[in-house]
């Protein structure tokens, strides 16, 4: 663990070159005597997908680097590109999908490149006693089902227009949302019959739904990228928590989480 | 000369005041692409969400006055046990956040709610419907129209229709020709007020009626819904919220000067 701690910082040092340069408090630590160390608060920008997951990877990050914070905003991946682009002071981006990270990137506020980290499936989500006696996603577009999907401004609005097409089903939903939560809100609280969210909510939302996985759903895979903010004043506290979430440690959290490799 | 008696240093405050609400406005015109505007504001979905809006708000405001105007008959006429509370929990969703009163909605008329079940039973399905819309709007609004006419119902006092009582006048005609003509400034602004609150309401709508164009996606939940993919048609038709609000709330307080008695009022 402190071998490949030092290893991490090491390679760190030799991309960034500033390993240690602003940081105002002063942790000791093993790791602290051996090599320049991290400190500072890192401000990550997450899209609300992944709250359960960087919650988790944040705290391990801190026990990894004592002295260090992760401050943790999440919100959908527009509002965040938003408030970057409106002078938020964000060191890391993770974004839901491509198209907003493009956006983050087409305004120059992207460090270098972007990291594809993870992938996330749709999947149909239902109250736990199923009422419309749902089995497939052709079950969806059967009259008198109440489904509830994204609006198609939204990421997971887009990826269930994907499978719509491929599929050649329509959907005639009761309700467009304008965010995944939204969605899985309606369902739980049994005002829908079914609606279409991703493998990740369903898993996080334990045993008030109930996921059933379709197999069209590869239609539409969302990858989930993340970069430094160009921006940023903490660019090696940035590197490192990118490391994390795309290193051993961030691929077990968020595959228990349900989410795909990319 | 009036003497106003204001310290010089409040000027500045209140201009403080002032800028503090009418910049943001500002910067907004400023951002709106006025080449766009037109097409913007005109487009299919902008027209089915305003059309929607000012005909649920109609509505609403219809549903405060039939509600609105016996309770606050009764708060402001009859003193009774318990009456401070029932008008704090009436003025509740004054204070209340929307989204607050979506969830509580959801838990009375929803289809698993307290009163869902028997209205499903009876063929009545309000998720997910226009109704919803309605009710979300009325349950923000309804406080709007209730203080502003309990005042007016204070303000008046009771003298006239006492008078009126002992000319034999029964209850009803004494509401009808006495007590409503007095306050009808009061019952005009409670619903002006009422129909611009509930032409803003948004929270609660989203958490309860849901959100599909033509039926509940009302402006300013399609307002929401363009920020997404197109800030510029969200800016344009915030500034068409933004002017029908004026105007509303220009209308609620061009009062007369002075109240008018009820005698002018009556003839």
């Amino acid at each position: 663990m402190l071998l490949a701690a030092g290893s991490l910082v090491a390679g760190l040092a030799g991309c960034a070159g500033s390993i240690g340069a602003g940081s105002t408090a002063a942790a000791t630590s093993p790791a602290a005597s051996a090599s320049p160390q991290l400190s500072g608060t890192v401000t990550v920008y997450a899209a609300a997908s992944l709250k359960a997951t960087f919650t988790k990877l944040a705290s391990e990050f801190e026990a990894k680097y004592p002295g260090t914070k992760v401050a943790l905003s999440f919100a959908g991946s527009s509002d965040l590109v938003t408030q970057i682009t409106q002078g938020a002071p964000a060191d890391v981006f993770a974004s839901a999908d491509t198209k907003n990270m493009s956006k983050l990137s087409d305004a120059s506020l992207v460090d270098g490149k972007a990291t594809n980290f993870a992938t996330n499936v749709l999947t149909i989500a239902v109250p736990p006693s199923n009422p419309a006696s749902i089995s497939s996603f052709a079950d969806l577009a059967k009259p008198g089902v109440k489904v509830v999907l994204c609006a198609s401004q939204v990421p997971c609005g887009s990826a269930a227009q994907s499978v719509e097409k491929a599929t050649g089903t329509t959907i005639k939903p009761v309700s467009e949302e304008s965010s995944v939560t939204d969605v899985l809100g309606k369902v739980m609280s049994g005002e829908a019959d079914a609606g279409l969210v991703y493998v990740t909510d369903v898993k996080g939302a334990g045993d008030k739904v109930k996921g059933i996985p379709f197999p069209e759903s590869s239609n539409a895979v969302n990858t989930y990228p993340i970069a430094t903010v160009g921006t940023s004043k903490h660019k090696d506290l940035a590197a490192a928590f990118i490391s994390l979430v795309t290193g051993s440690e961030g691929k077990k959290v968020l595959g228990d989480a349900g989410f795909g490799a990319p | 000369m009036n003497y106003s008696g204001i310290p010089r240093w409040i000027y500045g405050l209140a201009v403080v005041g002032g800028l503090f609400v009418l910049l943001p406005l500002a910067a907004m015109v400023l951002k709106v692409d006025w080449t766009q505007f037109i097409p913007l504001v005109t487009s299919e979905s902008s027209l089915t969400a305003l059309g929607l809006s000012l005909k649920t708000s109609a509505a609403s405001t219809a549903l405060c006055l039939i509600l609105g105007i016996p309770l606050a008959i009764v708060l402001a006429r009859r003193p009774f046990r318990g009456q401070r509370f029932l008008r704090a929990f009436v003025l509740l969703p004054l204070v209340l956040p929307p989204v607050v009163g979506g969830i509580a909605l959801l838990y009375t008329f929803g289809r698993q709610g307290l009163l869902g079940k028997d209205l499903e039973l009876a063929g009545i399905q309000i998720a997910f419907s226009t109704t919803a819309v309605v009710l979300a709007q009325t349950f923000v609004a309804l406080p709007f129209l209730v203080v502003s006419l309990e005042g007016a119902l204070r303000t008046a006092g009771n003298r006239y229709e006492a008078v009126a009582a002992t000319l034999g006048a029964r209850p009803t005609t004494i509401l009808r020709r006495v007590t409503l003509p007095m306050v009808l400034p009061g019952v005009a602004s409670g619903a002006v007020l009422s129909f611009a609150r509930s032409l803003g309401e948004f929270g609660a709508t989203l958490t309860f009626a849901g959100s599909l164009q033509g039926v509940t996606r009302t402006l300013p939940l399609e307002i929401y819904l363009q920020r997404e993919t197109d800030p510029d048609a969200a800016v344009a038709l915030s500034l068409v919220l933004v002017a029908v609000a004026v105007i509303v709330v220009g209308l609620s307080y061009r009062r007369p000067r002075h109240a008018t008695t009820p005698v002018e009022a009556a003839v």
